[in-house]
């Protein structure tokens, strides 16, 4: 038994100028899941990510959102469309505080042009920005401003910031980069967590930190899918332990 | 008075190792910003050496503030607004000069036509970012320009347009006459203390939090899901209207339009103001209309190349306080 799958990325290829950064990748990802993407440094899985989230169209190819074709749909329509993504680089609003990422982060799902009510009267989404900041444990940071934040606590908050839409599909592009060892298995509890509510999409290159939670792998190599499978039938894969040489998968 | 409202912030921070007293004062000009901005404008004409001067502080004052709304709060470098101001004094002075309706209706239609041409203008403009903005701004103002000047027959062309004679207000029956440069003033501090509110009220909104938003990081913000231009262009379109009422209150000050107020010089003019008084800084432009137009007339006393010297001093001032004037007194004040 098949479910419609909640996003589909049909024939996907990117070219920048002359360089291929993908050609023809296409999988598809089942609502609940947890996809992990991996692959070595420069393997294409940020501009997958980039063309999955809108960041930029394709080049050739189609993606697909619950059955509706959202290729070369403007960025800000993801949201809307339950879509929220975390960027490998710290992406956060820096002199604004903790609270307030994630708060204008909520906002834009029902007050965009409001030039009349005073911001802090709307409770819900200073309540939601609250109940946020605890789920991600910065509770006790919401008053630092974003840029003061230690590394670990950023990449925590641009998961919250990136929740602040309640998003059905979660995109998030190596949100352990640059964490410690225990930062990231924490990091992976949480998503873990999110998982159970939405669907998960990550990006990470780091193979072993991703095996034990994801539902499936897909691997990407030189800008083509390698692989697609459970965590088992990846770690046992030819090619991808000769890609993964030297590292225990 | 301060960048943002202290509705996100910390409740009260005190500054490590300073008195607690400047935290606290920080917290009350902040609170009371849009009273505090009136009661300075309340004394303002008895500290300027003639009320003319003070009259032209208020209105460049709000210029200032409008252009600021795009500036400092939401990043953009217009280098146009002269024709938002200009055709907001063209708007309001030709309905007074050529059809005798009165200033009530003349001051909305003002800020109408300004709002109308901001409309137009940040549509093109606002799909471009850092100095092609600058550009696009610029070249459609110098549009705006050329046409009014070829407009003799309405405008009056070269000349400016004259007429623009509204002796004495009838307000509920009170006759005002504003031939009293003190009573001119405060009626238009009336008008200008609306706006500081509105002002105040739309930064504080959500919208204001949208702006601020975007200046931060444009792309997070677009990811969160605001269509950037689109909030751009509203901005584009506020700060339009706030120079527009500017410009229509000018009009009625002068009595006539002179065709400077089209010049790119003015675009310049506000850009420097904004910058003296700090950008993104609720009172700042006022502050920076004051010194801007105190220097320009007490140097003009002294020699004619005033431009040149109040070029130099605005120069000096920029390099040793880049927040501003006003600017930099809030960051040293900052809790
Ligand atoms: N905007 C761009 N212009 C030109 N080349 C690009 C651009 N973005 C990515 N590339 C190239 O495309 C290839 C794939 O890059 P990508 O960032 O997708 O890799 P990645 O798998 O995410 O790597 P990493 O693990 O280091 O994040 C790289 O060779 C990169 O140099
Ligand atoms: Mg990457």
């Amino acid at each position: 038994m098949s479910t419609a799958p909640i996003l589909a990325a049909e024939g996907i290829g990117k070219r920048f100028g002359g360089f291929r950064a993908l050609s023809d990748v296409s999988v598809a990802f089942e609502p609940g899941s947890l996809t992990s993407i991996i692959g070595p440094n420069g393997a294409g899985k940020s501009t997958f990510f980039n063309v999955l989230s809108g960041a930029f169209p394709p080049s050739e190819g189609r993606v697909r959102y619950e059955g509706r074709d959202i290729t070369g749909l403007p960025q800000h329509r993801f949201a809307h469309l339950g879509i929220a993504k975390s960027f490998q680089i710290t992406n956060l609003f820096p002199q604004l505080s903790a609270l307030e990422n994630v708060r204008i982060a909520g906002q834009a799902m029902r007050s965009r042009f409001d030039m009349w009510t005073k911001r802090e009267t709307i409770a819900e989404l200073l309540d939601r920005a609250e109940a946020l900041l605890e789920l991600v444990g910065l509770a006790a940071r919401r008053h630092e401003i974003a840029e003061n934040l230690a590394h670990g606590e950023q990449r925590s908050l641009e998961i919250a910031v990136a929740l602040a839409c309640d998003p059905r599909l979660l995109l998030l592009d190596e949100p352990t980069a640059g964490m410690s060892p225990e930062e990231a298995r924490a990091m992976m509890d949480l998503i873990l967590k999110l998982n159970e509510e939405r669907t998960v999409v990550l990006v990470e290159h780091r193979m072993k930190l991703v095996m034990g939670i994801s539902s499936r792998i897909i691997v990407l190599h030189h800008g083509q899918l390698l692989a697609e499978g459970s965590p088992d039938a990846i770690r046992s894969h030819d090619e991808v332990r000769r890609v993964y040489l030297g590292q225990t998968v | 008075m301060v960048e943002r409202s202290a509705t996100a912030g910390p409740p009260a921070r005190t500054r490590p190792g300073g008195p607690a007293a400047i935290g606290a004062a920080y917290d009350f000009v902040d609170r009371h910003r849009v009273a505090i901005a009136i009661l300075f404008l309340i004394v303002l004409p008895w500290l300027t050496p003639y009320k003319a001067l003070a009259v032209n502080i208020l209105i460049y004052g709000l210029f200032a503030m409008g252009f600021n709304l795009i500036y400092g709060y939401a990043g953009m470098l217009s280098f146009g607004h002269a024709a938002l101001f200009g055709l907001g004094a063209y708007g309001c002075g030709i309905p007074i000069a050529k059809f005798g309706i009165p200033w009530f209706l003349a001051l909305p239609t003002g800020v109408a036509v300004a709002g109308l041409a901001a409309v137009a203008i940040g549509w093109f403009a606002t799909r471009s970012r850092g100095i092609y903005f600058a550009m696009v701004t610029l070249a459609l103002s110098q549009v705006v320009y050329y046409i009014v000047f070829q407009m003799v027959w309405l405008t009056g062309g070269e000349d400016g347009l004259r007429g623009v004679s509204v002796p004495a207000l009838d307000i509920f029956g009170l006759e005002l006459s504003l031939l009293d440069p003190t009573a001119k003033y405060y009626l238009i501090l009336i008008a200008v203390a609306l706006a500081l509110w509105l002002f105040s009220r739309i930064l504080q909104s959500p919208f204001g939090a949208v702006l601020e938003a975007i200046r931060e990081n444009e792309k997070r913000a677009a990811a969160c899901g605001y269509d950037v231009n689109r909030t751009r262009w509203a901005a584009f379109i506020l700060s339009g209207l706030f120079s527009g009422l500017a410009g229509a209150l000018y009009a009625i000050h002068l009595s006539i339009v002179p065709i400077e107020t089209l010049h790119y010089f003015t675009s310049a003019e506000v850009l420097m103001m904004t910058l003296l008084g700090g950008m993104g800084t609720f009172f700042g432009p006022f502050v920076g209309a004051l010194v801007y137009i105190l220097l320009q007339d007490v140097v003009t006393v002294v020699t004619v190349h005033w431009q040149l010297v109040v070029g130099i001093l605005f120069v000096v001032l920029i390099l040793f306080f880049p927040r501003g004037i006003w600017g930099s007194l809030l960051h040293w004040l900052r809790p």
